[in-house]
């Protein structure tokens, strides 16, 4: 079956515990976590980890339904590219000679819709969100301006679909008896 | 503790409070669990725990196994033999570590245990203490659930906690990891409430009615069905109901390891054990069904071998409590995620006899092969030598389905597995998923203690015998009469085995120099015998079970017996050969 890339949002409690759990659940099968994030959510002490891996469809819902049983997780939504909107973030540094270097560096900046968040005497900072192309093609335009320091975040994500997230954790609670 | 305060819905009865210190409060949270036995090993950290048992009087009594492991092993046996929780005690550091080989082979046995284990002080948390362990870390992935405590306060809600995830949905092993300083604080209001829900943890699914229908029709539909049961119909006590579903639709029944004791050995419906070691007939016919309905069994590599080539004509219903054992090993039709009593109280109503007479005459053929080929000459061997089979044999003769059996791990273990008429429900105790040798002697501790009534055969090889052989101690001090046959072919057999048939019998570091094992028991306060003629096996076990006290029976074995059949690794479960 053939590799794609997923974006798990993993929905869970306010608990210290809970990173190393999950990270287990991949380590032990040899899967590389190419990006992650944690994050609150909009209801309070629940939490939202954003993983995104590269495995086959059949394998994802394995380590889905693994993760589930972890105790404090609520829900493990997995998603293609296509259901999501998802951004990264990355900050570029480069020598404060970049602005007298005779390229116009002002225009690049406009061009990827990127901004300028800090200039001091000696180096000048860089922003831009955007998918990882995005932040990519920007880094190889920067390139000839001598970067000092790259860094991209991990991915945040959100699906398409309306339903508040509320709805999926009453839904799930449901499914279940507890005595 | 935020977190638990904050996702736990507790009981609203408000009991009565009072001014106790942590390690009282762990006594009184034990007692309101109705916790009456626990098996632990004292030291440093876990001593304030120690003193307020003794200061309780007698109200829990504590089973001080000679080294840890044999502490938790036993209470795994405990449990499963009781139903009730396993508890367990042992100190930081090396107490604790003991735990971890325990822990692991509860986990993955489903067996429910609270572990407690005493930590350092928490201001020294981080900083190589004296024993300290992280026990959180290590043991992380061998627990269903772990917690450290750190606050006294924290006691009643995370023992409450522990208790419900221990023997909830699927069970499991629990530890928690108590600081120094939280026992030996105090809490202003001990209160102690039982926990029904736990916010992120979802034990029980609600049956789907519309995948029992779907399972129901294609059972009625089914012409060469067969019943796969395993373990989950024990943990959820579903014998009677597996048995009325049996009877009712006439489809045979097939068990793991762990199911021999979910179905009546002797109901003609039952066709024997599944995998490696099991039976020949439902082995082939697993392959040849057009129907399998597996009910709490989870597909280990052991019972299915080759996955590719496993059960290829048949469409497969999986009854199981854990969403994440269904599709995990083998592909299903219907997925019914559900206590395996509800799912079949369910399906009962909705399934109706059909006629497998053709069918069940396949089964019986191929039996009459293993029966003339392995069952015979193994149970009445022409040679001069003892098999393990007709002592399992004999010994199953003489007690008649009454004890509790259990064992180690290697050739003995399949020998008692295969060779023993299993009639009521709770009779076999053994490592199955992480095949821990050593697990045999302490578990018998537990079973005896759990199973007074019923009496233990503990049936154990030279090898595993050594590996935790100071719980002869354990026996003796709490008088035990576990009735043990240490079945000594001077090998640590299956392995050798399996350099004979694989690596071209070339028997690298498996011979055993053993030890006068009599003398040793006798030593430990054992009566004790070793037998090698066959005409004082009958007397010799005999003797044996009339005994009132624990008992060693050596018996000295053919050296390089095999099992067979044997589904070879990574062949089809219908490759299985009867012979070399
Ligand atoms: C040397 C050696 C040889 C072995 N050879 C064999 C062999 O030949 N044949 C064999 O069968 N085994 C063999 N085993 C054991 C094997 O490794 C597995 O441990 C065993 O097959 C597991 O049986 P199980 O699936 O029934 O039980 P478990 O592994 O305990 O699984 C129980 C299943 O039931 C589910 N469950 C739990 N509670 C409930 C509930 N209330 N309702 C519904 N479902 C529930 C669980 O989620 C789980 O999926 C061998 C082991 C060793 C050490
Ligand atoms: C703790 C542990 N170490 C190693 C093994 C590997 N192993 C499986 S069976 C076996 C041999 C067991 O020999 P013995 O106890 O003499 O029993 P027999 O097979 O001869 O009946 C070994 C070494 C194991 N299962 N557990």
């Amino acid at each position: 079956m053939e590799e794609k890339l997923y974006t798990l949002i993993i929905v869970t409690e306010n608990n210290i515990g809970l990173l190393n759990h999950i990270s287990v659940v991949f380590t032990r099968r040899h899967i590389n976590i190419r990006s992650l994030t944690a994050s609150e959510s909009k209801i309070k002490d629940v939490y939202t980890f954003t993983i995104v891996i590269k495995m086959t469809e059949e394998l994802v819902r394995k380590v889905a339904k693994q993760l589930e049983k972890i105790i404090g997780i609520f829900k493990v939504f997995v998603y293609e590219d296509s259901e999501i909107i998802h951004q990264e973030l990355a900050l570029y540094k480069l020598p404060i000679s970049a602005i007298k270097s005779g390229i116009n560096l002002e225009q690049i900046v406009r061009n990827h819709n990127a901004r300028v968040l800090d200039i001091k005497e000696d180096y000048i900072l860089i922003e831009k969100t955007g998918h990882k192309t995005d932040t990519q093609n920007l880094l190889k335009e920067l390139q000839p301006f001598g970067v000092l320091q790259f860094i991209r975040s991990g991915r945040v994500a959100m699906a398409k679909p309306m339903k508040p997230l509320d709805d999926h954790l009453k839904e799930k609670e449901e499914a279940y008896d507890y005595i | 503790m935020a977190t638990l305060t904050q996702t736990t819905k507790e009981k609203t009865a408000a009991p009565a409070t009072q001014k106790v210190s942590g390690s009282d409060a762990v006594i009184r949270s034990l007692l309101a669990e109705g916790v009456d036995l626990v098996f632990g090993y004292p030291g440093g950290a876990i001593m304030p725990v120690y003193d307020s048992l003794y200061q309780n009087g007698k109200k829990i009594e504590h089973i001080l196994t000679r080294h840890e492991q044999g502490a938790i092993h036993a209470a795994e046996a405990f449990a499963k033999i009781s139903g009730k929780v396993g508890v367990v005690f042992a100190t930081s550091g090396p107490g604790a570590t003991n735990l971890v080989t325990g822990l692991s082979n509860a986990k993955i046995d489903s067996t429910p245990l609270v572990c407690i284990t005493g930590q350092v002080t928490s201001n020294l948390l981080g900083f190589d203490a004296f024993q300290e362990t992280d026990m959180i870390g290590i043991s992380m992935p061998v627990t269903k659930w772990n917690y450290q405590i750190t606050k006294a306060e924290e006691i009643p809600l995370a023992f409450a906690k522990a208790f419900y995830i221990a023997c909830s949905g699927r069970p499991g092993p629990v530890l928690l990891d108590i600081t120094k300083d939280a026992l030996l604080s105090s809490i202003e209001n001990f209160s102690y409430q039982k926990v029904e829900r736990i916010s992120g943890y979802y034990p029980y699914p609600k049956i789907d009615m519309e995948k029992v229908r779907e399972a129901a029709n294609l059972i009625n539909n089914a012409k060469k069905p067969l019943i796969l049961a395993g373990q989950g119909i024990t943990i959820s006590g579903a014998e009677k109901e597996l048995e009325t579903f049996v009877n009712k639709t006439g489809i045979p029944v097939a068990a793991t390891l762990f199911g021999l004791t979910a179905f009546p050995s002797k109901h003609p419906l039952f066709v024997g054990m599944l995998g490696m070691h099991g039976n020949y007939a439902p082995n082939i016919k697993t392959n040849e069904a057009d129907l399998i309905i597996a009910i709490g069994m989870r597909f280990d590599d052991r019972v299915t071998g080759d996955t590719s080539k496993y059960a290829k004509n048949a469409k497969v219903i999986h009854i199981d409590i854990d969403a994440a054992e269904i599709d995990k090993n083998i592909k299903t039709k219907v997925a019914v995620v559900s206590d395996a009593k509800k799912a079949l109280e369910k399906l009962i109503s909705l399934v109706q006899k059909n006629n497998f007479e053709e069918w069940l005459n396949e089964f019986k053929d191929l039996d009459k092969v293993e029966q003339d080929e392995i069952i015979a000459p193994n149970i009445a061997p022409k040679g001069k030598a003892l098999r393990m089979a007709e002592v399992v044999h004999r010994v199953s003769e003489m007690t008649k389905g009454d004890p509790i059996v259990v064992t180690d791990v290697g050739q003995h273990q399949m020998m008692a597995a295969r060779y023993y008429k299993f009639l009521k429900p709770k009779s076999i105790i053994t490592s199955g998923g992480l095949g821990t040798m050593g697990f045999g002697l302490p578990a018998a501790v537990g079973a005896g203690i759990a199973g007074k009534d019923r009496g233990v055969i503990l049936f154990v090889g030279d090898g595993g015998f050594q590996m935790t052989i100071q719980e002869l101690a354990t026996l003796w001090h709490y008088k035990i009469p576990v009735k043990i046959v240490l079945l000594n072919n001077n090998f640590l057999g299956m392995v050798r085995q399996w350099q004979q048939l694989f690596f071209d019998k070339r028997y690298a570091c498996t011979t055993m120099h053993n030890p006068d094992f009599v003398k040793i028991a006798e030593g430990f306060g054992l009566k004790s015998r070793k037998v090698q003629e066959r005409a004082e096996l009958d007397g010799a076990l005999s003797e044996m079970l009339d005994s009132d006290t624990a008992y060693l029976l050596v018996v000295e074995v053919e050296k390089e017996g095999n099992v067979f059949p044997m589904v070879p690794a990574g062949a089809a479960v219908s490759e299985m050969i009867l012979k070399p």
